[in-house]
């Protein structure tokens, strides 16, 4: 099977790959780029576990071909961080002890982080809106609520 | 909908009942690994890459109940990129034994034939063949092209059918064991359990109000978000090397070596980061074939379970059928007790019967009981613990029946409890006296609660409540601990980290020698780096692996001492230790524990830290209790939770936002429980929801917060007095919120999950609601 070239850029970077058409863009990212931040947990985008943005857009990797990827931007959990150090989402989450085992955190997390791109100042419900995509079988979302909740400034 | 505009109430209430205070413990460090787990570095078992790794898949059996008349795999092993297919032929026979698995046990040739299908397949989803090959696209490829010719047999799904006489059998070589003995009769009813204590039935007769409930519960699943996954490479020299998510690594390592007929010294487990387990994970599935695979191809080989093959063949927990009758006296003290307990145990015995029939009455001072268990064969995946495994079952219709009794003596429901429940000394209907406990301590928190005090009006609004209870295990914990010369400790032990464990071990450590929890770098080790450890599971971590700290801590503390004796040229006994700092007894020499550390070398080089425990006695049991409103749609039955409270004893609870976070955790599976979900059946004995779309777990949105009361009455058998927390919390959830409905619709409700269908039914049935 011939191989697709695809131009992109992850996380700020430039970044070129060969895929099979039938390649999702979460199954590009964890195997061939090693980008294994973002996570699998059921492959049919009803779990939210592989949350990353496209052109700014939040969307279930799984559910899109890594070929639909071409000259777009993509942002995954490993993005979020920088070198002056955690988002505060991310610091949030710590503080609020928002994580269990973490398998679900990098989705929520970038997910959380588009609600708060799209609105900064989003109210207890407008987030358990946004996030029921997201599914969480540790925590009982409570504390992943409480953290976007005061990173975003809004606990009440 | 749920209205979530006013429910942010401040969580993290502590109520203590005579536990000290500490500098570590009690406080709430950010967690150990938190870090590398919000940047996305941490390191799951799906992760795993190695050179030259091929992908492996199984292939599953469509068919419920059947019998395996061939296999050709020829198609298959000819597809180009294929390097190998394996079926049961490939593994060894390991008929006649059975292993210990820390929480439950397994019988040999049920593993194996669970692994892969022997001559027959059981469930849908039974795992019949596995392919490797060099993506996950040709072996997906592979599958469809072995053949496997099935000669169809009817299949029992619900324990009911399958306990009759005329059902189907799965197992032509299983006969009931009654009462510890083989009756040799042939019958999908594995086991027979009774407890019995008093005279039941003159207790009854003479009693002045009784009460009966009668239930059925869905087969529901863990429903962790990591599918079960599992790496293997196994080298030219014999040595096997499995990486995976697993809740035990030496429980695994344990279950290879036998499955695979080799010692347990040439399986090494290297437990990665898990995604969830709640008791899920403590069998082996995939691991075996991936090894088998391994050793066929000379390449290492990843198989990762597909979320249809997690609900498919992968441990649910046991659907039931359970009858209960209580009776009080005219003054309202409970004077008997009887439970009727039927548990799916899947397709191999098994089911987790004894804690259920340990759990069914566990709140309660109950003079005359008994108790009787059954462990029954059906065609669906093995069963596997599930937090607190058969204590959910049972605790429903136990607190129906309370609740009953409580109506007909005019009580309130948690008085009612509160003059029934079991303290330190009661004896439980399976013999076990209670030491210290904190179950009344619970209820009184609950009673003065201000959810409990507030007002709840409005139609077809309800409150609920509910108690429930697990006993928590100790099993063998090892720890290590090597001090650096910076004066931080590097801890391994051997307890993969579900939810946070590493962080409430070390604080126990640090606790233990006056040192910060920052200046503690935990890890798990693998089966090679640290002493046997059973598995993350009964509540044990925090309690065992947390007292096997505390001992390595008192170690370090030990060989500190003649470190600061040798270097003050002094003797042990004239160095003592407090608050981080070693002084002569005289006083004339000090150092903090960090100045010792630095002269390690001059003193002898490295200290370690060493502990290994095995507490049999001190476990302390943990009490949960749920508080729930509800209101519930007329028009459609669906139910929407309003408020919801758990109040849980911890005994003393370690990193108080963990606690906290197990209690919201296991509650909000047993709303998950209550209200949605099951494994829904076709005829034919397939399930029709393997999606986590149709099998509908609780979002974000289906929730308020989650408030949480942490009682802490100390238990008496451990250091710093700590219970296990992570189970109780899913028992008395489906009770709480069933009562709730029924208070909001004037209904009575008999099986789970409670779906907006059953609810309407339920209503039409009854006169209308006064709440309407
Ligand atoms: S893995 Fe994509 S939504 Fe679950
Ligand atoms: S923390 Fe485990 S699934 Fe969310």
């Amino acid at each position: 099977m011939s191989k697709i070239h695809v131009q992109c850029t992850i996380n700020g970077e430039p970044t070129e790959f060969l895929c099979e058409a039938r390649q999702s863009l979460l199954e590009v990212l964890r195997e061939e780029l090693g980008f294994t931040g973002t996570k699998e947990g059921c492959n049919d985008g009803n779990c939210g576990a592989c949350s990353v943005t496209v052109d700014g857009v939040l969307v279930d990797s799984c559910l899109i071909l890594a070929a639909e990827v071409q000259d777009k931007t993509v942002g995954t959990v490993e993005g979020l961080a920088s070198a002056e150090g955690l988002h505060p989402l991310q610091q949030k989450f710590l503080e609020h002890a928002s994580l269990q085992c973490g398998i679900c955190t990098p989705g929520f997390l970038v997910a959380s982080k588009a609600l708060l791109d799209a609105n900064p100042n989003p109210s207890q419900h407008e987030i358990r809106h946004w996030l029921a995509g997201n599914l969480c079988r540790c925590t009982g979302y409570d504390k992943i609520v409480r953290a976007v909740l005061d990173a975003a400034g809004t606990a009440e | 909908m749920t209205d979530h505009g006013e429910t942010t109430r401040k969580g993290g209430e502590i109520r203590n009942f005579g536990t000290q205070t500490y500098k570590v413990v009690g406080t709430r460090p950010i967690r150990h690994d938190g870090t590398d787990k919000v940047t996305g570095r941490a390191v799951y078992g799906g992760d795993i890459r190695l050179p030259g790794m091929l992908y492996g898949q199984i292939l599953r059996s469509p068919h419920a109940h059947a019998r395996i008349q061939r296999i050709d795999t020829s198609r298959a092993e000819a597809l180009p990129g294929v390097h190998a297919v394996v079926t049961a032929a490939d593994l060894p026979d390991t008929t006649g034994g059975r292993i210990d698995l820390g929480e439950g046990h397994a019988d040999t040739k049920y593993m194996r034939d669970n692994i892969l299908a022997g001559d027959k397949v059981l469930y849908r989803g039974h795992a019949v063949a596995g392919v490797a090959a060099v993506s996950l696209h040709v072996a997906e490829e592979a599958l469809a092209l072995i053949d496997v010719d099935y000669e169809l047999l009817e299949p029992v799904i619900d324990v009911e059918t399958a306990m009759k006489d005329s059902a189907p059998l799965l197992h032509e070589g299983l006969t009931t064991t009654e009462l510890n003995e083989d009756t040799g009769r042939k019958s999908n009813i594995a086991m027979h359990i009774r407890h019995e204590m008093g005279d039941v039935q003159q207790a009854f007769a003479g009693a002045a109000h009784v009460a009966e409930a009668e239930i059925r519960t869905a087969t529901v699943h863990q429903g962790y978000i990591e599918p079960q996954n599992g790496t293997a490479s196994w080298s030219e020299d014999g040595q096997l090397t499995i990486w995976t998510s697993t809740q035990g690594s030496f429980t695994a390592q344990k279950q290879l070596a036998t499955i695979l007929d080799i010692p347990v010294s040439k399986v090494r487990v290297i437990p990665q980061e898990i995604g969830g387990g709640f008791g899920g994970k403590i069998p082996v599935y995939v691991e075996p074939v991936a090894a088998l695979l391994s050793r066929k191809t000379a390449h290492p080989v990843k198989i990762i379970m597909t979320r249809a093959d997690v609900f498919e063949s992968t441990g649910p927990t046991p659907g039931s059928y359970v009858r209960v009758k209580m009776a009080t006296d005219a003054s309202g003290k409970l004077v008997a007790s009887e439970a009727h307990i039927a548990l799916e145990a899947g397709a191999f015995p098994g089911a987790e019967i004894g804690a259920a029939a340990m759990c069914v009455f566990s709140c309660y001072d109950i003079p005359h009981a008994v108790v009787d268990g059954y462990d029954v064969v059906v065609n669906k995946p093995k069963s596997a613990p599930y937090r607190a495994p058969g204590a959910t079952q049972v605790t429903w219709p136990v607190e129906k029946v309370m609740d009953d009794l409580a109506r007909q003596l005019g009580k309130d429901p948690v008085a009612f409890r509160l003059d029934n429940a079991a303290a330190e000394g009661t004896r439980r209907v399976d013999g076990i006296v209670y030491p210290r406990i904190g179950g009344r301590e619970c209820l009184e928190v609950a009673r003065d609660s201000d959810h409990y005090q507030s007002e709840l009006s409005g139609p077809y609004r309800g409150r609920g409540m509910a108690i429930g209870y697990w006993f928590n295990i100790g099993l063998k914990s090892a720890v290590t601990a090597s001090v650096n010369a910076d004066g931080t400790v590097h801890l391994v032990e051997g307890s993969t980290d579900i939810g946070g464990t590493r962080t409430s071990v070390a604080m126990q450590f640090a606790e233990t020698l006056g040192l910060d929890a920052a200046d503690i770098y935990p890890s798990v080790g693998d089966t090679s780096a640290i002493g046997y450890t059973d598995v993350t599971g009964g509540s044990r971590v925090t309690y065992a692996t947390g007292w096997a700290a505390y001992e390595a801590a008192e170690d370090v503390k030990r060989q500190m001492i003649e470190r600061a004796a040798i270097l003050w040229e002094s003797s042990a006994d004239q160095v003592e230790y407090s608050d981080g700092v070693f002084k002569t007894r005289d006083g004339s020499k000090s150092a903090d524990f960090k100045q010792l550390a630095q002269k390690l070398e001059d003193t002898g080089g490295p200290v370690v830290g060493r502990a290994t425990v095995h507490p049999d006695t001190g476990v302390g049991g943990s009490f949960a209790v749920n508080i729930v409103d509800v209101e519930v749609d007329p028009d459609t039955g669906k139910v929407d939770i309003l408020r919801f409270t758990v109040i849980q004893d911890a005994g003393k609870a370690i990193h108080p936002s963990y606690v906290e976070g197990q209690m919201q955790g296991g509650s909000v599976q047993g709303i998950g429980w209550a209200l949605n979900e099951e494994y829904a059946y076709t005829e034919e004995g397939r399930m029709a929801n393997s999606t986590f779309l149709d099998y509908r777990m609780p979002t974000s949105l289906d929730l308020p917060m989650i408030e949480t009361i942490i009682v802490e009455v100390p238990n008496p058998g451990h250091p710093y007095g700590v219970r296990g927390v992570g189970e109780a919390s899913i028992a008395p959830p489906p009770a709480a919120v069933a009562a709730a409905v029924e208070n909001a619709t004037g209904t009575q409700l008999n099986v789970l999950p409670l779906r907006p269908d059953r609810i309407i039914n339920a209503m039409e049935d009854s006169i209308p609601a006064a709440a309407g």
